[in-house]
Order: C-alpha cells, then sequence, then structure tokens
C-alpha cells in the first residue's frame, strides 16, 4: 500500500469518528443536546478551545512545568536505575539478598505511592518527580541488569584476551551493552516519566498538564478536560518523536531498527 | 623515551636456531566440567608441544574436546590436571601472548570495524591516533580498506572473520589460537580466507593451533596435523607430519597426489574415531559446531 493511500484511509478514521461524535452532540438524536454536550462536549468546541490555549501563553507555562518533571524523573530515574543496575548485575550475592525486595517493590502500583510523596515532598514539582523516579528506576534497573548479565560469553572471552582490564572491560563491553538494552526501552521509561508528573499532578498541584485537566474536571468543564488530553496528546507525541531521533542516532550500529513500544 | 624491552628469547632473524623453543607444551592435561551434580571429563592425558613458528591443526569428531584444548592454551579455563606452559613458563590466568579467533561472532557490535581492530591496542597503550592509523592499515591487509566505518552487522560472514583476524593480528601476538574459524563459512569463502591466513601467517610465522573439524582444510594449511580420539575423556590418537612444500594454494594442493596420500593415512584414523563418536552419539544430540 503506498503512503497516500494509507494517510488517506488514516485520515477518514478520524473524521467517522469526529463526525459521529460531532452528529450526536449537535443533534437531539438521544434527547437534550444540552444535557449530551455537559457531558460529552463537541468536537468543535473542543478543538476551538485547544486551539484558544495553544494560542495563549498560559498553557506553556503549565506545559514547561510537566515537561522538567518529566525530564527531572527520567535523568535521576536513568542514573539511580544503571548505577544499581551494574552494581546488582555484577555482584550476586546483592542481587540475591535484594531480590525479593525489588520484586516486591516492583509489584505495588505505584499511583498509591502518590500520596506519601506528597506528604513528604509537598505540593511543588518534586513529589511528582518521586512519582515519576519510581516508575522509570525499575525499567531501566531491570534493562540494565539484563544488559550486563547477557553480555555474549564470546564478546566477553575476546575481549579478554585482547588484554582489556576491568575498566576497560567496562567502557567497551558491559557500558554499551548495558545502554543498548536501556535505549532499547527508551520510550517506554520516557513514556513513565510523563505519566508520573501528571498523574501526581493531577492528585495535588497547583501547575502542570495534569493540575490543567484536573481543574476542568473539577468544575465540570467537560471541554476543558477533553482539550487538556488534547494537549496531553500532541505532547506525548512531540516527545516521542524526539526519543526516536535521540534512539536512530544512538543505535545506528543495530541491525534492522527494532521500534519499541510506547505505553 | 622509554623503549619496550625486547622479551630475551625472540631470536633475532639471522641468527640459525638449532630448533625453535617450544611456544605451547600440554603435559598430562586432564579437563572436567561440573554440570551440576554431574561431572563430564572432556580430555585426558594430552600431550601436546606447538613450537615457535609451527602450524599445528587439530582434528577430531564433534564433541571431541577441541576446543576445551584451545581454551586451556588461552588460559580461558583451568586444566583439572597437567601443566600448561607458554615459553617454558607454567600459565596462570589468561595467556598474555596468544591471540584468539573464535568460532562465533566475537566482534564488539556497537563498534565499526575500525574501532574493533584499533581497541585491540587501547591494553597495550597504543594512543587513540595512532591505534587508528594502524588499524586502517591492517584492515587493508585483509582487504577490508572500503569497509573500515562499516558495522560488522553490515559485513558478511566472512568479512567479519577478516576484521576478527586484524584485531588478533594487530596486537602481534606470539601465539596463534584458532577455534574452527571458518566453521560458519561457505566453502568458496572459506578457501579464500585459509589463502589469506597463510598468507599473513608466512610472513613472520608465529605459533599457530588451529582447530578444525575438515581435514582437508587442516591438510592444506598445516605442517603437523594431531588428531583426537571421540569424547568424552578424548586423547591424542595420533600426530602426523604434513610434508607438503610452501608456498600452498589452498584450492591447488588439494589436487596433488603427495595431498591424497597423507589424507588417506590420517583419515585411516580419524574414521575409527568418528564412527566411535557417531555410535555413542546416537540418541543424543549431535550438533555440528556447537562446541563452543
Amino acid at each position: 500500500m503506498n503512503r497516500l493511500k494509507l494517510l488517506a484511509l488514516q485520515m477518514l478514521v478520524m473524521i467517522v469518528c469526529l463526525g459521529i461524535w460531532h452528529v450526536v452532540t449537535v443533534y437531539p438524536l438521544f434527547g437534550e443536546t444540552k444535557t449530551i454536550q455537559f457531558f460529552f462536549s463537541t468536537p468543535i468546541d473542543v478543538l476551538a478551545r485547544t486551539f484558544k490555549q495553544l494560542t495563549g501563553s498560559d498553557i506553556y507555562y503549565h506545559l514547561g512545568i510537566t515537561l522538567t518533571e518529566t525530564v527531572l524523573a527520567f535523568v535521576i530515574g536513568s542514573a539511580a536505575g544503571i548505577l544499581f543496575g551494574f552494581t546488582f548485575a555484577r555482584n550476586d550475592l546483592l542481587a540475591a539478598v535484594f531480590d525479593p525486595y525489588i520484586k516486591a517493590a516492583n509489584a505495588l502500583p505505584r499511583v498509591v505511592l502518590a500520596p506519601i510523596f506528597a506528604l513528604w515532598f509537598g505540593l511543588g514539582i518534586w513529589s511528582k518527580v518521586a512519582l515519576g523516579f519510581t516508575l522509570v528506576f525499575f525499567i531501566v534497573f531491570f534493562n540494565v541488569y539484563q544488559g550486563v548479565r547477557e553480555v555474549s560469553p564470546t564478546v566477553l572471552a575476546n575481549a579478554r584476551m585482547l588484554g582489556m582490564n576491568g575498566r576497560q572491560l567496562f567502557r567497551h563491553v558491559y557500558w554499551p551493552s548495558a545502554l543498548t538494552w536501556m535505549f532499547s526501552s527508551l520510550h517506554t521509561s520516557v513514556g513513565f516519566a510523563l505519566v508520573g508528573a501528571v498523574v501526581g499532578e493531577y492528585l495535588g498541584s497547583s501547575a502542570g498538564l495534569g493540575y490543567k485537566i484536573h481543574e476542568a474536571e473539577s468544575v465540570f468543564d467537560v471541554t476543558g478536560v477533553f482539550a487538556g488530553m488534547l494537549i496531553l496528546a500532541i505532547f506525548v507525541i512531540a516527545i516521542d518523536s524526539v526519543v526516536t531521533l535521540v534512539e536512530k542516532r544512538l543505535l545506528v550500529w543495530r541491525p534492522g531498527q527494532s521500534s519499541t513500544t510506547t505505553t | 623515551m622509554d623503549l619496550q624491552q625486547r622479551p630475551p628469547f625472540e631470536t633475532g632473524q639471522g641468527v640459525s636456531a638449532t630448533a625453535s623453543p617450544v611456544a605451547v607444551r600440554l603435559s598430562g592435561l586432564d579437563i572436567t566440567f561440573h554440570i551440576g551434580d554431574q561431572r563430564y571429563k572432556a580430555v585426558t592425558g594430552i600431550d601436546l608441544a606447538v613450537s615457535a613458528g609451527e602450524f599445528v591443526s587439530v582434528v577430531g569428531p564433534t564433541g571431541c574436546g577441541k576446543s576445551t584444548l584451545l581454551n586451556a592454551a588461552a588460559g580461558l579455563l583451568t586444566p583439572s590436571a597437567g601443566k600448561v606452559e607458554i615459553f617454558g613458563k607454567p600459565l596462570s590466568g589468561l595467556n598474555a601472548r596468544a591471540g584468539y579467533l573464535f568460532q562465533a561472532d566475537a566482534l564488539m557490535p556497537w563498534k565499526t570495524a575500525l574501532q574493533n581492530v584499533a581497541v585491540a591496542l587501547e591494553p597495550m597503550g597504543v594512543p587513540a591516533a595512532e591505534a587508528n592509523e594502524r588499524a586502517r592499515e591492517w584492515l587493508g591487509r585483509v582487504g577490508l580498506r572500503a569497509f573500515v566505518d562499516r558495522y560488522p552487522h553490515m559485513l558478511s560472514g566472512g568479512q567479519r572473520k577478516r576484521v576478527a583476524l586484524a584485531q588478533m593480528l594487530i596486537r602481534n601476538p606470539e601465539i596463534l589460537l584458532m577455534d574452527e574459524p571458518f566453521g560458519p563459512l561457505d566453502a568458496q569463502t572459506r578457501q579464500i580466507m585459509g589463502n589469506l591466513l597463510l598468507d599473513l601467517w608466512s610472513k613472520d610465522r608465529k605459533a599457530l593451533i588451529f582447530v578444525t573439524h575438515d581435514l582437508e582444510e587442516a591438510i592444506a594449511l598445516s605442517d603437523r596435523v594431531v588428531v583426537m580420539s571421540a569424547g568424552p575423556a578424548a586423547g591424542i590418537v595420533a600426530d602426523y607430519k604434513v610434508p607438503l612444500p610452501r608456498p600452498r594454494d589452498i584450492a591447488e594442493i588439494r589436487l596433488e597426489k603427495a595431498f591424497h596420500e597423507i589424507h588417506r593415512d590420517i583419515w585411516a584414523s580419524l574414521k575409527v574415531e568418528v564412527q566411535k563418536a557417531y555410535a555413542m552419539g546416537e540418541g543424543k544430540e549431535l550438533v555440528e559446531g556447537s562446541n563452543r
């Protein structure tokens, strides 16, 4: 199938969906339009609101906050994940001792920690960063751990036969291998950093995209909720395409670019 | 500037040494693997001496412990009994004077051909710029001048082996160990690689132990062919000299009468072992080339 045809079909899906939404909410098919619009808004209203917000300046302040939280959660979570992943992969005893605790911590739904973090770190950005951190950390940790463990024994033996010492093995073999695994989960971990930020904001804050959505919801402004969701979606796609770009650059040596799934 | 001193045993050119020093000596070697509670004796009572400048092939049925032998000489495996001596000194830890060419892909996939070869000089303290320069030269020598910036996955199997060969030889090791290096390649590529190897080796004749299951390849390349018995508890059953003149062409030498005579002799003893291995292997998994 050629690109144009595919694009046309993709557009068609959107137009059909929006069309149904429009018809159902604007014409009194299922009762009074006012009631229906209260619950579902209309596509034109949502688009108009989204456009108005995107052309205003207020939304960029909130986007900036959310972006800061996401980046901080991702950077700190990745750094800690790499550090612990390496330490545990190179130390069997440590890995064995902490194994049940790590599994238990990872099994816990992280959202329940949000109130605790709000209590500990206040309602500013750091409680959201903490929530994102707990999500990112485990993904990076498990991937780095796996990456170090699954270094090809032949590549390792070869590097050792070339006379590499511990530091050189780390630099040329373990580190690139671990990074490969980490990058292969880049979409997932960036996605989770964003989830942490938005959910944290939603549960209690005074700024950010999650706050905007929560604010609209608390005054039953469905149009505002949908507009917030749409902006969030655009934001996620923008971040994801940046990640794809970074991934392409970093994993140039890999055969057949395998894309990872987004959460 | 402090130049690195050459080891005293290296006799200079022109000095006619009465006998080459023994580069690798395995004596009374036993290697036992522990797999869970089970013990598996891979090789036993191995006595083998390879002189400097000698090209020795080790042939034997699949799974007879040829690679095990090589790993012991490389220091990747510690023998359960017996001694490994490198130029008269007992080996402890990895064999720093040996280069190893693996059967499986051993290049770092995240480095280009050039980086893979240049990195081999880093442990020797060669500055990066000089390492790159020398790596480029070596890649040229193995016929990959145009492929220096390719990553391993962009190269063919034969090209990857050439990079691995350059990576091993750039360090100028005194002993070369090769574990069925051309095993995964197709027949034509094998011949080309064989000729390339002989060409490179004949320039400064290092001690070379070449493990293969291909008897023709072994004869065509080597000065000596050592036959191992079927495993478990494999040993050396025969040791043949190959009195064919050098330089040789792998493809052409196979057509000579002398080649056929040697082949007939060695095959006579190898055949017995291969048959034994198959008799034992019946009902058991017997995968060619999986004995890493």
